[in-house]
C-alpha cells in the first residue's frame, strides 16, 4: 500500500497517529521487503514520537531506538507510528489523547489496548508487522481482541533504550503479526542484549530446565474467576481440546497466589510510573504552560499536558508510595509479587506452558467501559502475571464470538519463548 | 487528594479531585486485597531468578555535541547552548 491507501484505509480506523511520507529500507536483511508500523511510545529518529500524549505533541526523537536500529538493519521498512493509550496506560486507546483506534472487525468496538493501533495496522492489512509495548498485557490483549498474533518477550529480551517508559520491572517491546512464523522471525531481529539497557539478558541468563513434552497446565479456579463471559469459556474449552488433539498432554495446576495478580500490578506499575514521568516537567522537552514561578510551571504544565487516566495513575502511584502507606500498599505487592513468581516457575519445572485465555470477553462498545477505571483494570487479569514475573507469553488467535475475534494465551518459564513459537506453530496449523 | 496532586507536581481542579476520591476508594479497596497474602519466611526468591544488573564501561563516550542541537531544541526555552529556566531563589 501507498502512504495515501493507507491513509484512505485507515479513516475509519485510526491506527496510525502519522503514515510516514519517506518510509524506505535502510538495509538488506531478514525483514528486506517487509512493512512495519511502530508505537507512538519508540523512538525513531527525525520522527515525532508523542506516546500519544499531548504533552509530547510536538517531541521529535533525537535518535533511535535500538529496536528501531535493528529494524533498519534487517531491512524492515518502518511506514509509520500507532495510536495507543497515553503513554501505554490504557487496556483500550480510549486514553489516547488523538482519538480512540477502532477495531477492524467492527468499527463500532475498541481495538484493545494499549498497542491498539499496532493490533489494528496488523489486523487491516495495513503493515505486515507491528511492534508495541506489553507493561501487562498491552501486546496481548490488543492482538487478541483483533485477531493477530502478539508476544510479550522474557522480560530483558528486548533492549527498551529508547522507549518511552511506562513501569521500567514490567515494560518490555515485543512482536504482532498474523503469524506465529512472522512474530519468531522479528523477534530474532529487535532479541539481544543491548549495553544500553542493563536490564538486557543473554542466552545464558536462564538455563534451560525442562526439555519440551508438549505438556499444558491450566489453573481452572483463575480461568474460571468471576466475570469471564460465556463465550470466552466455550472458545477456551475448545483451545483446551484442540491441543488434546495435536497430542499435548493437558493438567489442572493450582496457583493458589495467581488472584492477587491484578491488586500486585495496580500498586507496582502505578508506583513506577510516577516516579518515571517525573521526568515530563516543562523543562526539558515537550509542552509548557507558563505560571508565576518554575514549581507553578509544572503545575500547569503537567496538569494540562497528562490526559486523565495519566494523572489518575501518577496521583495513584503517588499515595501508595506516601510514607505511611508505603509498607501497606508497595511493600506487600512487592512480597507477593516474589510468592506469584516462585509459583509459575515451580510450575515450569512440571510443565512446559501455561494456557488461559487472554482477555474475559470479545472487544468491548467503544465508551462502554470508560466511566469506570477499576472496570478497565479488570481487563487485564489474564496478562498480568507475565509481567509481575518476567516470562514471557503469546496472544493466538483462537476464532471468534460471532464477528469478534478471540485469543488464548500460552505463558512459558522465563527464556522459553521456543515453547512458545513451537506450540503457537503446533495451534495455529503453521508447522 | 489536592495535596496528593501537589505531590505528584499536578494541577486538578476541585471537581477532579473529588471524582478522584470516590475512584481511589474503589481501586484502593480491591487492590487491598493484596494484605490478605501471607508472606513466605526469610523469602528471598528473587535472588534465585537470575536477575541481576550488568552495567556498561564508563567509556567510550560519543563525539561531544553531535546530539546538542537536537536535544536543545526540544527544550521550550534555550539560551545559546543551555536550557532556559526561570530564577529559583
Amino acid at each position: 500500500m501507498t502512504p495515501e491507501e493507507i491513509r484512505i484505509k485507515d479513516k475509519d480506523i485510526h491506527a496510525f497517529l502519522e503514515v510516514f511520507e519517506d518510509a524506505k529500507p535502510y538495509g538488506d536483511g531478514p525483514l528486506s521487503g517487509k512493512t512495519i508500523a511502530i508505537k507512538d511510545n519508540i523512538l525513531f529518529e527525525g520522527h515525532k514520537a508523542s506516546a500519544a500524549s499531548k504533552i509530547l505533541e510536538n517531541f521529535i526523537a533525537p535518535y533511535d531506538a535500538t529496536v528501531v536500529k535493528k529494524l533498519k538493519a534487517s531491512g524492515a521498512m518502518i511506514i509509520g507510528r500507532t495510536n495507543c493509550d497515553e503513554f501505554a496506560m490504557g487496556s483500550s486507546t480510549e486514553n489516547s489523547a488523538y482519538g480512540v483506534a477502532k477495531n477492524p472487525h467492527d468499527l463500532e468496538r475498541v481495538a484493545g489496548g494499549s498497542s491498539g493501533g499496532s493490533a489494528a495496522a496488523v489486523a487491516g492489512g495495513m503493515a505486515e508487522l507491528a511492534l508495541g509495548s506489553d507493561t501487562g498485557g498491552s501486546i496481548r490483549q490488543p492482538a487478541a481482541l483483533c485477531g493477530v498474533v502478539g508476544l510479550k518477550p522474557t522480560y530483558g529480551r528486548v533492549s527498551r533504550y529508547g522507549l518511552i517508559a511506562l513501569a521500567s520491572s514490567f515494560d518490555q517491546i515485543g512482536p504482532f503479526a498474523k503469524t506465529v512464523f512472522e512474530v519468531e522471525m522479528l523477534y530474532n531481529v529487535i532479541k539481544g542484549q543491548d549495553p544500553m539497557d542493563s536490564t538486557t539478558i543473554t542466552h545464558e541468563t536462564y538455563p534451560v530446565r525442562k526439555e519440551f513434552s508438549k505438556t499444558i497446565g491450566i489453573p481452572r479456579a483463575f480461568v474460571e474467576s468471576e466475570g469471564i463471559s460465556a463465550e470466552v469459556k466455550e472458545n477456551f474449552a475448545g483451545a483446551v481440546k484442540k491441543f488434546e488433539d495435536l497430542g499435548y498432554k493437558v493438567k489442572e495446576v493450582a496457583l493458589p497466589n495467581l488472584k492477587y495478580v491484578l491488586p500486585v500490578y495496580y500498586i507496582i506499575m502505578p508506583a513506577e510510573a510516577s516516579s518515571n514521568l517525573a521526568r515530563f516537567d516543562g523543562i526539558k522537552y515537550g509542552m509548557h504552560k507558563d505560571g508565576k514561578d518554575v514549581i507553578e510551571d509544572y503545575f500547569k504544565t503537567r496538569g494540562a499536558g497528562f490526559g486523565p487516566e495519566v494523572r489518575r495513575r501518577i496521583i495513584l502511584g503517588t499515595y501508595v508510595l506516601s510514607s505511611g502507606y508505603y509498607d501497606e500498599y508497595y511493600g506487600k505487592a512487592a512480597e507477593a509479587r516474589q510468592l506469584i513468581t516462585k509459583e509459575l516457575r515451580e510450575l515450569f519445572e512440571n510443565v512446559d506452558l501455561m494456557l488461559t485465555p487472554t482477555t474475559p470477553s470479545p472487544a468491548w462498545k467503544v465508551g462502554e467501559k470508560s466511566q469506570s477505571p477499576l472496570e478497565m483494570y479488570l481487563e487485564d487479569i489474564f496478562t498480568v502475571h507475565a509481567n509481575i514475573s518476567g516470562c514471557p507469553a503469546i496472544s493466538l488467535p483462537s476464532g471468534f464470538a460471532g464477528k469478534l475475534p478471540l485469543g488464548i494465551e500460552l505463558t512459558a518459564d522465563l527464556g522459553r519463548e521456543d515453547n512458545l513459537f513451537a506450540a503457537g506453530k503446533d495451534f495455529l496449523n503453521e508447522s | 487528594m489536592l495535596d496528593l496532586a501537589k505531590l505528584a507536581r499536578i494541577e486538578i481542579s476541585d471537581a477532579e479531585a473529588e471524582k478522584l476520591s470516590r475512584e481511589f476508594d474503589a481501586i484502593l479497596g480491591y487492590v487491598s486485597e493484596v494484605k490478605e497474602v501471607v508472606p513466605e519466611q526469610h523469602s528471598n526468591i528473587l535472588k534465585n531468578v537470575g536477575v541481576f544488573n550488568v552495567m556498561r564501561e564508563d567509556a567510550n563516550p560519543h563525539e561531544s555535541g553531535i546530539y546538542t542541537e537536537k536535544i536543545l531544541n526540544e527544550a521550550p526555552a534555550r539560551q545559546d547552548n543551555f536550557i532556559k529556566v526561570k530564577k529559583i531563589l
